[in-house]
């Protein structure tokens, strides 16, 4: 039933963003927390469920969980901006190795890189605070 | 090792007390040890029966039982000092280890036993220990490295190993790639041409045993265009090495435009083949599709998800499975315990799949394929099943145990390890069992 659930919503998403051409310069209205957790969440069975799970778990020594790390829940805004738009190979994290390369997800807008990290930080086990569309810019900016 | 045994008087006492034991079991080939009230948690068909041999081991990947029913099995990733290979003794007959003892300071996939001696792989070198007539490491501390410096990625490591009858060893070197990208996993991006890893990864080679610090220049390219290989074994009946080829990963995540959800969740097809020296299975330039059983173009390469690949170069596989499984163990059943249609068959131990996602995982599994005159028979059955725990596995991370590693014991058991709490199980069959 789950699987038949996030099947519908992946769908129902994927008609929503994909075949609407998302241009760089557009502006999204302001969000509340709520709001973009919403949105995150629909990037992110497009953009993350094939690596991080449906359950934000992973896989055990091949994609990092994002569920209890330390990293995604933390206050280092930055560097999980960072990791969004450039991608990981070969780090350590949590003093686990893990097999699989992340790819580097430039083309998402500020906004969208906002809002599935704002989702990540909020969901299953995490409770953090919002990052928002203006951070992730700023990040952006001073990204090489 | 001996460190541990040589402690007490007793134990080496209790010991070969055991061998013994054992050993009069074997030959009366009858099965004495009892199956656990549940199976271990296994679900079996009727007639077999499963035991828990030993459990939290760490990250057990392949085993071997020698003559006398002692199990070796290899560590996986960083091992602790003297941690890298674990060996279990069962001194009482029960058929749950009692003495469990360890060497080895390198992590690793590989383990064999052939002509005396016990092999073992890190990621990178494959070694040997000479072992004494009742099957027992004689120096655990100074192996013979046969085998260095092979080619080791962050993903697809492992180096699995095989030996014929005729004084070789083959060796798997995982390609460190997904589909040979330009960019690796990353959406869009085509493929390299020609793919560079080949030269040094992405198939199979070939070694002599006897031979010490052998590097790629005295190996062989026994077979290429394998993306990588965890389970594979000799079949000394055909004379011939049997591979099970991981089939490449993310067909929708890298090009959504060609592949949906489905597709990804289905295709490309879990292979076996029957390998001859200069076989090409065709990765990354081709992968095979399990709905239309066709060699198929991959899309970093040119291909459309309907484009046929008609290269000649590229071999059939001798049987295809579900995508994504991962097998991780295969292992060519000659014991006499188990019924008749089990002789010369394949048993396949199927990790369990992650890149289904959104559709519910599968694997987490052994499945047997019958073989007639040389050739599987096409079908498959699931053998042992309930690894994970779970009734449908939604994530990777919530799977209990993942079945790994295949080796049958001289009575004809067949053992399986799973390296997520590691976990050894026995699998018996007792005709009286209902």
């Amino acid at each position: 039933m789950k699987a038949i659930k996030y099947g519908v919503v992946t769908l129902t998403a994927f008609f929503l963003i994909n075949h609407q051409p998302i241009s760089a310069t557009e502006q999204p209205s302001p969000s509340t927390l709520k709001a973009s957790i919403g949105r995150g969440k629909e990037l992110y069975l497009l953009q993350c469920l094939a690596c991080h799970q449906v359950d934000g778990g992973g896989v055990p020594h091949l994609n990092a969980p994002l569920d209890g790390s330390a990293n995604v829940k933390g206050n280092n805004k930055a560097r999980l901006i960072k990791i969004v738009l450039n991608g990981l190979k070969g780090e350590e994290i949590e003093g686990e190795a893990y097999g699989n390369v992340m790819a580097p997800h430039k083309d998402l807008t500020d906004q969208q890189i906002a809002d599935i990290l704002t989702y990540v930080r909020n969901n299953w086990s995490n409770k953090a605070s919002q990052i928002t569309s203006a951070e992730v810019k700023a990040v952006r900016a001073k990204n090489k | 090792m001996r460190k541990i045994v040589s402690l007490s008087l007793a134990c080496i006492v209790l010991l070969s007390t055991t061998v013994l034991a054992a050993d009069s079991t074997h030959l009366n080939n009858q099965i004495t040890v009892k199956p656990d009230a549940d199976n271990a948690g296994l679900k079996l068909l009727p007639g077999f029966g499963a035991l828990k041999v030993a459990d939290n081991l760490g990250r057990t990947r392949h085993l071997v039982v020698n003559a006398q029913g002692d199990i070796y099995t290899k560590i996986m990733g960083r091992v602790a000092s003297e941690k890298g290979i674990v060996k279990l003794h069962d001194s009482n007959g029960d058929g749950k280890a009692d003495v469990i003892t360890s060497f080895g300071n390198y992590g690793g996939t590989g383990i064999a036993i052939k002509n005396g001696y016990l092999y073992a792989s890190s990621d990178e070198e494959v070694f040997r220990y000479k072992l004494d007539d009742k099957g027992a490491v004689l120096d655990t501390k100074q192996p013979e490295k046969i085998i260095t410096g092979l080619k080791k990625g962050n993903q697809h490591e492992t180096k699995s190993i095989a030996l014929d009858n005729d004084g070789n060893i083959y060796v798997n070197i995982g390609a460190y790639s997904n589909s040979c990208q330009i960019e690796d996993r990353t959406k869009g991006s085509l493929g390299k041409m020609p793919c560079p890893i080949l030269d040094s990864a992405g198939g199979i080679w070939q070694f002599k045993t006897n031979v010490l610090n052998q590097t790629y220049a005295q190996g062989e390219r026994y077979a290429t265009g394998l993306r990588n290989v965890v389970g594979l074994d000799w079949n000394s009946q055909l004379n011939q090495l049997f591979v099970m080829q991981h089939g490449r990963d993310q067909l929708h995540d890298l090009f959504p435009e060609l592949y949906d959800e489905r597709a990804n969740a289905e295709k490309p097809a879990e292979t076996m083949y029957a390998i001859k020296k200069g076989t090409n299975a065709g990765w990354p330039y081709v992968y095979y599709d399990p709905e239309l059983n066709k060699k198929m173009v991959a899309p970093e390469y040119g291909g459309d998800a309907k484009k046929e690949s008609t290269d000649p170069a590229f071999s059939n596989p001798t049987m295809a499975f579900p995508a994504h499984l991962a097998p991780n163990g295969l292992l060519f059943y000659t014991g006499n315990q188990f019924p008749e249609k089990y002789k010369n068959g394949a048993f396949i131990a199927f990790h369990g799949s992650w890149n289904r996602a959104p559709l519910p995982q599968a694997g987490y599994f052994v499945v047997f394929v019958p073989f007639e005159n040389g050739k599987p028979t096409g079908k498959w059955e699931v053998f042992a099943d309930g690894f994970s725990g779970m009734e449908v596995v939604t994530g990777t991370r919530g799977a209990a145990h993942r079945p790994c590693g295949l080796a049958q014991g001289p009575d004809g058991s067949l053992y399986v390890s799973d390296d997520v709490k590691g976990t050894i199980y026995r699998i018996v069959y007792n005709k009286e069992t209902k």
